[in-house]
């Protein structure tokens, strides 16, 4: 099973401050350990949202809007895309991946669709 | 055991920054836990103690410790470098108590002693990364039998339990009990377990490590026996072995070779499984392969290509063309044809072979695969195997000798003892009894259908 592992922004990543040397090894430790145990498929990190833009469909009329917007908390900084037997793991992967933070963020988890089948066995939460 | 409520005298980690009570931890929490450390708590017991059941029980004697003291403490930050800690200083008293006994420990003890207090910023470095790969050498051993250290790599480095494994072998759970008990005894008494593989050692025996992944991989991706069972995913399982793999022997190049071939062969799983039984690759919806196994798979070969290659390199390789044909006509035959030419060159074998003329057909013709393909019939190593009569009806399929073909297809069904190939040839006979010319034709009265895409030559 597949999960995303979101991580939000906040006003200093925002503003285009870089992470500290302290964040990068925690979250490179975070990664080492979770590729070592054969979970992590990708994990990386969003620039500010200046550098990115948002499609809107109403009515079939697209909008595009060029960043940066508003409500850094909502915008998402980063994330780590894992493969985990449950929930309940990817749960303890997103607490680690909060952890890497300094506790200072907010992660949400979300899992992938997928049909039940060799390679993604269960799909019961936990 | 206490109750999760808030407790003065917590230890770091259940951080109640923002006034809440630390998380109530269950045994559900800590069985997670287990899943993800136990690996890396019997590797690094196992490195102290040199008995993997001595070690698999001091890794269980610190999860019943983190029961324990968790509920009323909080899960710790690090909750793996806490069982780490515990695990190792449980490990080193059992062995300063065996030298007490015997003093044949001695030595183990002497060793064992600066492993006890490794800081715990240490723990993310190679030590333990070392002792996994240690235990991943002895778990492979090739000293112990297949479904023995298919079920010890099941046990130790993936973590399932007896049960699991029973049902991923097909055995009673009593059995794999005892042969999971039998491969520990022999690792402890054969003294396999005091063998510390140098990095060109480690090279030498990384066959043996990949042969059981590939095992585990293809019990998952076959998966055809004990219908009925909810067997554990082991496919998965395999490619969880293989991508930490990589990262403990990041220049080896097999090790990339082997993970590629099973991130690409995955690829396929949804678009393999029909409703009535697998689909064959010429058949599969292409839009439903995983893209992302497919990057993953293309990248894990170019490195592998990068540190020289090998057997499962190879394999690989020819499992990317697929993956690169976004329709079944933008396969490369020759390609494929040339790759296992080569492949042939270095590693004959009968099925490949087989394989190597089916390449042939679908890139120069069916009199190009019969030179290949007939000299097949007697080799007795295929005497049993329902896929050559099957390849063999589908050429005269193509050359338009239906009575051969359905000669051909019966014979193979005849072999057949798998539910899954059976339902594959069933259905091309059906197909070809459909439209075969001298009978009644389709009951339905629409127009004949070509038999299988299979048949269709590329030239």
């Amino acid at each position: 099973m597949r999960f995303l592992i979101m991580s939000k922004s906040n006003d200093y990543f925002e503003a285009g401050g870089l992470p500290s040397p302290a964040l990068m090894q925690r979250m490179g430790e975070f990664m080492r350990e979770a590729a070592v145990a054969g979970v992590l498929l990708q994990a990386d990190g969003l620039l500010p949202s200046s550098y990115g833009a948002r499609i809107v469909a109403h009515d079939g009329q697209i909008s595009i809007t060029d960043g940066p917007f508003a409500e850094a908390k909502e915008i998402v900084g980063g994330f780590a895309f894992i493969e985990a037997r449950s929930l309940a793991e990817a749960r303890e992967w997103g607490r680690r991946f909060a952890i890497a933070h300094d506790g200072g963020c907010e992660v949400e988890i979300r899992q992938v669709t997928g049909p039940r089948g060799p390679g993604d066995a269960t799909g019961d939460p936990n | 055991m206490q109750g999760p409520g808030p407790d003065p005298d917590a230890g770091p980690g259940q951080a109640d920054r923002r006034g809440r009570q630390p998380a109530p931890v269950d045994h559900a929490m800590v069985e997670n836990q287990w899943r993800i450390e136990f690996p890396r708590l019997v590797a690094a017991a196992h490195a102290i103690l040199r008995d993997p059941s001595a070690a698999e029980q001091v890794a269980q004697d610190a999860f019943v410790a983190a029961l324990e003291q968790w509920p009323s403490g909080g899960v710790p930050d690090r909750p793996g470098a806490w069982l780490m800690t515990v695990t190792r200083r449980m490990a080193v008293s059992q062995i300063r108590r065996n030298v007490d006994l015997d003093s044949k420990y001695e030595r183990i003890a002497e060793e064992a002693a600066w492993r006890e207090d490794i800081p715990m910023g240490d723990l993310a470095d190679g030590h333990i990364d070392d002792d996994i790969l240690r235990l991943t050498f002895v778990c492979c051993h090739p000293s112990l039998g297949r479904d023995a250290r298919v079920a010890l790599t099941l046990r130790l480095l993936g973590g399932l339990t007896t049960q699991e494994i029973a049902r991923a072998q097909l055995v009673p759970s009593a059995t794999a009990g005892q042969r999971i008990a039998r491969a520990k005894r022999t690792i402890r008494d054969a003294g396999l377990a005091f063998e510390n593989p140098t990095r060109d050692e480690q090279i030498d025996r990384l066959p043996a490590v990949l042969e059981v992944i590939y095992l585990i991989f293809n019990e998952g991706y076959a998966g055809t026996s004990g219908e009925g069972w909810t067997r554990p995913d082991l496919a998965g399982e395999a490619m969880r072995l293989g991508r930490m793999l990589v990262h403990l022997l990041p220049t080896a190049a097999e090790a990339h070779g082997l993970l590629a071939l099973m991130e690409l062969n995955a690829s396929r799983f949804r678009a393999r499984a029909g409703a009535d039984g697998p689909v064959l690759l010429e058949d599969q919806d292409r839009m439903l392969w995983d893209r992302l196994l497919i990057r993953r798979g293309l990248d894990a070969l170019a490195t592998a290509t990068r540190f020289g290659g090998g057997p499962y390199t190879h394999q690989a390789a020819i499992a990317a063309c697929h993956a690169r044909a976004l329709t079944l006509e933008a396969t490369d035959w020759p390609q494929i044809a040339q790759l296992y030419d080569s492949y042939l060159e270095r590693h004959p074998g009968p099925v490949a072979e087989l394989n190597r003329g089916i390449a042939h057909w679908k890139a120069y013709g069916t009199a190009a695969a019969r030179e290949i393909i007939v000299p097949l019939l007697s080799d007795p190593r295929l005497a049993n195997y329902p896929y050559l009569p099957a390849a063999l009806a589908d050429i005269e399929t193509a050359d338009g000798n239906t009575a051969a073909a359905t000669a051909l297809l019966r014979q193979a069904i005849a072999m057949t003892h798998n539910g899954a190939d059976k339902t594959i040839v069933t259905r091309k006979l059906q197909a070809l009894e459909r439209t075969a010319p001298g009978q009644d034709g389709p009951v339905d009265g629409s127009p004949p259908e070509p038999p299988s895409r299979s048949t269709r030559e590329k030239e």
